[in-house]
């Protein structure tokens, strides 16, 4: 595929807002989870929620968007001057031609689930000032960024669960080749509601503790809400050397199990072997594995013997799950941003709270933040339904 | 406006909807020859599935299912080869309104089932674990816009990747009292095979593009109000003109201000 420019790129999550803070983070081994305080939750688990995001305002014209899933992508988006740069996209190609493809798995599903409290005794009606299609919606942050943006062009909201906001960055890129748009919104927002929360934890696979990834007792994800944003446009030919390029996507399916991945992570083999055609790069090329890494026991060991299985055990990996919480929907573009910032500094981020590697698994698993100069980096995102996706990115030189 | 067009071949048509149940059958109410009955959507059980599966399996997974594979034999395609764009403009909405239910009520443990059924792929993992494909899905939704939203998409692989693609749209219902917030009224769902060659079984080709002009509108006043009244039924102009087997420009519904245009020459 013809590399793409990340323009501009944001990202914010429990670990902090925007791309200072969640550099300094990373440099700091610092995670952001904590015992799970969000609403009437009564679950011995712990979360990433992202601070302040009650308080954000929504601008009183896009009012009926107003639920804490768009509440926590404005936060994101208007980070880093990420907003300028999409309005400065805009007035270079035109509103039309720059597309929105955000990547969610609950949108605003706790709206609905709040309402559900709120029923007419009698005739079991929602309250009045429910929105379904603004507020629950899966398509709402999508259109909220749209309208957010005032931009008029093709729109989309992308839900393959936990794969989500990695995919929008194929759909992007087909757009683009195609010809429809130039330029494109790619991100992904996931908020806390309790669907999720109570949901993987009846499936037994909520930590209990902060999670794990690849550790031999690991028991579970800690599940985390982000936002997190990206320009992609088309690369010009002179480029600064920190400049950051989408080489590569892969994609596939397990066509194995709901919420199961494929025992010997035959479906994530694949993704990561379509990356690696789709940039013309082979397992060698690659610096930095930014794993799936839930630290569910099953994915972890499917991810890490298709791993293996790929790249043998020296190229260094780690998850960054244990710093920012597994955030869903949002993962992908999260993680995306996260590997931006390890091709500019250099940086590959330790995997936090992994006490003893899973001796089954045999990788280059960071416990150490490391510093070295890095070419390119593979991103995993992997999702129920047996969704897999994977990035790779590099630096312009 | 944009004056990108993108081609592909129609190899296959599955739809299911109310009073439309398949594509033969359809194909004469929609050209006009025998009238249009509004009857409820029959679904059929998805055979494919292993039996725990094919238990729990919701309208849009048995939906989805059914016009997919309708779609792909009518191509004559092996489901394997074939990356697919799946579309919906909701999810399960009565696995929805029970997982909301449990989570407002006293004992708010939800089933496992019931959780990974309400990931807006599940009908897509459902889809690929029944027919054994391990190639891509693209996943969507964009509200009232997703069938088109869907179509864009595909035509993109389509061209871009120059493979062949199965787009699969499905709506179904919410119960009350979701559906008095979203009135959908009945189960729909269509599948196409789009192609970037033709064959000997292509049915038509599409030339598409992005318009500004309004979308078309169907002259039965019950299948407009279908087209009206579900997402995955915009795509109606396009089947009728294909039933038709019609030359000629139709415009599909979108966005405000921003529809999809669709060249059909029948082959």
């Amino acid at each position: 595929m013809k590399p793409l420019l990340l323009s501009h790129f944001t990202a914010t999550s429990c670990i902090g807002r925007g791309l200072e803070q969640t550099l300094d983070a990373l440099r700091h081994n610092r995670s952001g989870l904590a015992p799970c305080t969000f609403e009437t939750v009564d679950l011995a688990t712990w979360v990433g929620e992202v601070a302040g995001v009650d308080e954000v305002c929504i601008p009183p014209h896009l009012a009926d968007y107003d639920c804490r899933n768009n509440r926590l992508a404005q936060l994101a988006f208007t980070q880093d001057n990420f907003a300028a740069a999409v309005q400065a996209a805009a007035a270079k190609y035109g509103l039309q031609r720059i597309g929105v493809f955000i990547g969610t798995s609950t949108s605003g599903i706790l709206e609905t689930e709040l309402a559900y409290r709120r029923r007419d005794p009698v005739s079991g009606a929602l309250p009045d000032d429910f929105r379904y299609a603004t507020q629950h919606n899966t398509f709402s942050v999508a259109d909220f960024t749209r309208h957010y943006f005032g931009l008029t062009g093709p729109a989309v909201a992308v839900s393959s669960a936990c794969s989500s906001s990695a995919k929008v960055f194929s759909s992007a890129r087909r757009m683009m080749a195609a010809g429809l748009i130039d330029a494109a919104v790619v991100g992904g927002v996931d908020s806390l509601c309790l669907t999720t929360l109570y949901g993987f934890n009846s499936l037994g696979l909520t930590a209990a503790q902060a999670c794990r990834p690849y550790d031999a007792a690991r028991d579970g994800i800690s599940i985390g809400e982000a936002g997190a944003f990206a320009l992609l446009e088309r690369a010009p030919a002179q480029l600064p050397d920190d400049a950051v390029l989408l080489l590569g996507v892969g994609e596939s399916s397990d066509a194995y199990h709901m919420s199961s991945p494929h025992p010997e992570g035959l479906g994530a083999r694949m993704a990561m072997q379509a990356a690696l055609g789709a940039a013309g790069l082979t397992p060698g090329d690659i610096d930095y594995i930014n794993l799936h890494g839930t630290a569910t026991p099953s994915n972890d060991a499917a991810e890490g013997k298709a791993v293996a299985a790929l790249f043998g055990a020296t190229t260094p990996c780690s998850s960054t799950k244990g710093a920012t919480g597994h955030t869903l929907g949002a993962a992908g573009a999260v993680e995306a941003v996260i590997c931006a910032l390890t091709l500019q500094h250099g940086l590959l981020p330790a995997g936090l709270n992994t006490r003893q590697l899973d001796p089954a698994l045999t990788l280059d698993y960071l416990l150490a933040n490391r510093t070295q100069a890095v070419s390119h980096v593979m991103s995993n995102s992997f999702g129920f339904g047996g969704t897999n996706c994977s990035l790779i990115f590099g630096r312009a030189h | 406006m944009n004056t990108i067009t993108l081609t592909a071949y129609i190899d296959g048509i599955g739809l299911l909807g109310p009073g439309l149940t398949g594509w033969p059958d359809s194909r004469p109410i929609l050209a006009g020859q025998q009238a249009y009955q509004n009857q409820t959507t029959v679904l059929p059980s998805p055979a494919l599935l292993p039996a725990a599966e094919r238990r729990r399996s919701g309208a849009i997974v048995k939906l989805t299912l059914a016009t997919g594979l309708e779609a792909v034999t009518a191509a004559n395609l092996d489901p394997t080869t074939l990356p697919c764009v799946y579309t919906a403009s909701g999810g399960d909405g009565q696995n929805c309104h029970e997982i909301c239910e449990t989570l407002a009520s006293d004992d708010r443990h939800i089933s496992p089932t019931r959780f990974h059924n309400s990931v807006h792929n599940a009908a897509a993992g459902y889809w690929s674990i029944a027919t054994g494909a391990m190639t891509p899905i693209s996943v969507l939704c964009a509200y009232d816009a997703s069938f088109g939203a869907g179509l864009l998409e595909a035509m993109t692989q389509v061209v871009v990747d120059n493979v062949p693609v199965l787009l699969i749209a499905s709506d179904t219902t919410y119960p009350e009292p979701l559906h008095h917030a979203r009135p959908i009224p009945d189960n729909f769902g269509i599948a196409l095979v789009l192609s970037p060659r033709q064959s000997a079984g292509s049915l038509a080709s599409i030339n598409i593009s992005l318009t500004g002009d309004a979308a078309d509108t169907l002259d039965d006043a019950a299948l407009e109000q279908l087209r009206r009244g579900i997402p995955a039924a915009r795509s109606l102009p396009l089947l009728q003109a294909l039933a038709q087997e019609r030359n000629g420009r139709i415009v599909l519904d979108y966005f405000e201000h921003l529809r999809i245009a669709v060249a059909i020459t029948p082959c």
